[in-house]
């Protein structure tokens, strides 16, 4: 098995939900980074999502669009992303990594180019936000072929027939967006989402199942946690590093500090 | 010029998948997919309708005010001495600019789908203010978003929509252009696809934008073939059309593009200098990229970020292309060129003098062109340009780079 399932596995065996956190690669640049990764993994963060900056991230809220912002003003690129993420294997930084990106930073280095320098770099999974299956079918193929595994998608808009056609796509585990709308922190979770994590179930059950979009409190990790195999963070964590870098403190800190709260609350009650 | 009886060239459709050759598709987060299917559909079904197809050349004739003329540009020909000029007055279209086309069609197919509410991004205004107008029509709610540097330079269009009862939110990201105002207007359509429908600009963004853009546009192409053959007695020999996402080019040119003998140009913004930053030249200085839900030509970085770009008008101000322009211009159909800002707003106090039409900023680049171009071809020759908008939006920030205070 690889990476990104023993993670899931392993959760899932301990009877909790895998805590799958994302950050932005180069925010505020990438010597916070490099502290950063370890940080987390060692404060309970199953799988990592490796977000590469770009100037028109459309699928993100103001929390994300501020980090993508920071980090490019950093000189961030997808390249020194990747080089930075073999920095870190080279120290023995063993994590799952999944590379999260926007399509146009990738097709400009070039698909097969991408795959072939992100698996050299260590990385172990690829989701590219605006790349859905229709304009990624090959490019799912390019990941698999270089041992990289895709990770789609689904929505509460998919119908089922799309949700199939996800999870027959990727591997490691299937992305549920929790609700129709951007990346960033929201009081509730949506209503409906116990329903939809049932639905994508029925139709993919080989594949886990991890929920992001939204989660953001202890409180909704522990409650996604009892549904679904895997919880994604995002935009609390990075929010979290944006206060402590306002404040003066130390963003690696804070980021592991939430981590560590969040981890506690992935016990399947 | 005779029509040519030889092959004809065959417009190119979009696949199933939205695509143009290697360029369009649907480059969308997972949410919008479906949604975007649904649109696919309803928009086809409506364009099969013919109660939809009266009900839209109705508005398109009694409120719009179609047919435009096609209006010989005397003086100015006479003073280059060379090609005669004519105009396509779309200028002279309810709120001014041919955007009114797309938006009665787009707010149609609004209230045919059951949804109440519009959202749609402007850059120049004109398209924010003919979605707020089809809006106020047709009874639907509006939210316009524009970035906050075009909200500065067009305050009246501002003022305007907002006197039509919409909603105009100036978006701060990015570099508050119309770029940034597209990203604002997806993230809030990727939330509220149940009851919204977003009512894109231009030729540009996932399938099927492109293509049902340009087919509400193509009313453009279609009056200026019968009236070139009235007028004429044949076909235009060039046609000319300003490009930004290329909306009023396209349908102008579309009708025509099977008469091979009828040449096709594209004018871009060629801002202040060809650098980087300086321009919004993407057929010059553009490479194949993903932005805004297509595969186009973009201005970008090595590392595949969209850069920023600039242009006297603000419509014209943006790093894509729509994805059938790039197709096009593969194929040899059109060409595209780009005009400076000082040569734009020449031709703006030009045409105003010369015939008594302030047309956009926009515009005046396609009619910068006719300019340097009339004289290289004999007086038999005919440009069509099309006058996609007015300049009165544009009065108050020429005034002022002027240094004319009013």
């Amino acid at each position: 098995m690889r990476r990104i399932g023993r993670a899931f596995a392993v959760a899932k065996v301990s009877g909790r939900a895998a805590l799958v956190v994302f950050v932005e690669a180069g925010d505020p640049d990438l010597a916070t980074t490099r502290r950063l990764l370890p940080a987390l993994a060692e404060s309970g963060a199953d799988v990592l999502e490796l977000g590469i900056p770009f100037s028109d991230p459309l699928a993100d809220g103001p929390v994300i669009q501020r980090a993508s912002e920071r980090a490019l003003a950093s000189g961030t690129t997808l390249a020194a992303a990747l080089a930075l993420l073999a920095e870190l294997r080279a120290t023995g930084f063993a994590a799952p990594v999944v590379v999260f990106s926007y399509a146009n930073p990738i097709l400009a280095m070039g698909e097969a180019e991408f795959a072939q320098r992100a698996a050299e770099a260590g990385a172990d999974g690829v989701l590219v936000t605006d790349l859905p299956p229709e304009e990624g079918r090959g490019f799912a193929s390019i990941l698999k072929s270089a041992k990289l595994d895709p990770v789609y998608l689904v929505a509460p808009t998919s119908p089922d027939e799309r949700i199939r056609r996800a999870g027959s796509l990727s591997r490691g585990f299937l992305y549920v967006v929790s609700r129709a709308g951007i990346t960033g922190t929201r009081a509730e979770l949506p209503e409906g989402l116990s329903a939809l994590v049932g639905r994508v179930r029925e139709n993919v059950p080989r594949l886990p199942v991890a929920v992001g979009f939204g989660v953001s409190t202890s409180t909704q990790v522990r409650a996604v946690a009892a549904m679904a195999d895997g919880v994604v963070v995002g935009s609390a964590v990075v929010t979290a590093m944006e206060e402590a870098v306002k404040d003066g403190r130390d963003p690696v800190e804070a980021g592991a500090d939430l981590v560590r709260a969040l981890a506690a609350a992935t016990t399947k009650g | 010029m005779p029509e040519a009886t030889g092959t004809r060239f065959r417009p190119p459709e979009a696949d199933a998948q939205g695509r143009f050759g290697a360029f369009g598709g649907r480059f969308v987060p997972e949410t919008l997919m479906a949604p975007l299917e649904e649109l696919s559909r309803a928009y086809k079904d409506a364009r099969r309708d013919p109660a939809f197809r009266r009900e839209l050349d109705d508005l398109l004739k009694n409120y719009a005010g179609r047919p435009t003329p096609l209006t010989y540009a005397k003086r100015l020909s006479e003073s280059l001495g060379g090609a005669r000029i004519f105009l396509k007055r779309e200028d002279l279209l309810h709120t001014g600019a041919h955007k009114i086309n797309n938006a009665l069609g787009q707010a149609l197919l609004t209230v045919r789908m059951g949804k109440t509410r519009v959202i749609a991004e402007t850059g120049a205004g004109q398209h924010g203010v003919a979605a707020a107008t089809a809006c106020a029509l047709l009874g639907l709610s509006c939210v316009v978003y524009m970035g906050a540097v075009d909200v500065e330079r067009q305050a009246l269009n501002v003022y305007r929509m907002k006197l039509l009862g919409a909603t105009v939110v100036p978006v701060m990201g990015g570099t508050r252009t119309l770029k940034d105002a597209i990203n604002e207007a997806m993230r809030d359509w990727v939330a509220s696809t149940a009851t919204t429908h977003y009512i894109l600009g231009s030729v540009l963004g996932p399938h099927p934008f492109p293509t049902m853009v340009r087919d509400f546009q193509s009313v453009i192409g279609r009056e200026a073939l019968v009236q070139s053959r009235r007028t004429l007695g044949r076909l235009p020999d060039v046609l000319v059309a300003c490009v930004g996402g290329g909306s009023n080019a396209i349908g102008l040119f579309r009708e025509f593009l099977p008469f091979r003998e009828v040449e096709m140009v594209g004018v871009e913004a060629g801002g202040r200098s060809l650098a980087p930053g300086e321009h919004a030249a993407r057929f010059g200085q553009g490479s194949i990229g993903v932005l805004h839900g297509t595969r186009t030509l973009i201005l970008q970085d090595a590392d595949g970020q969209v850069l920023p770009t600039h242009s006297i008008s603000a419509g014209l101000d943006y790093p894509a292309v729509g994805p059938e322009h790039a197709r096009l211009a593969e194929l040899g159909r059109t060409r595209y060129v780009s005009v400076s800002d000082e040569a734009a707003l020449a031709a703006f106090h030009r045409l105003a003098e010369a015939e008594g039409i302030i047309p956009a900023l926009e515009t005046a680049h396609a009619v910068a062109w006719a300019i340097a171009e009339a004289p290289r071809r004999p007086k038999s020759a005919a440009l069509v340009v099309n006058l996609s908008g007015r300049g009165d939006k544009d009065v108050v920030s020429v005034a002022r780079r002027e240094g004319v205070t009013l």
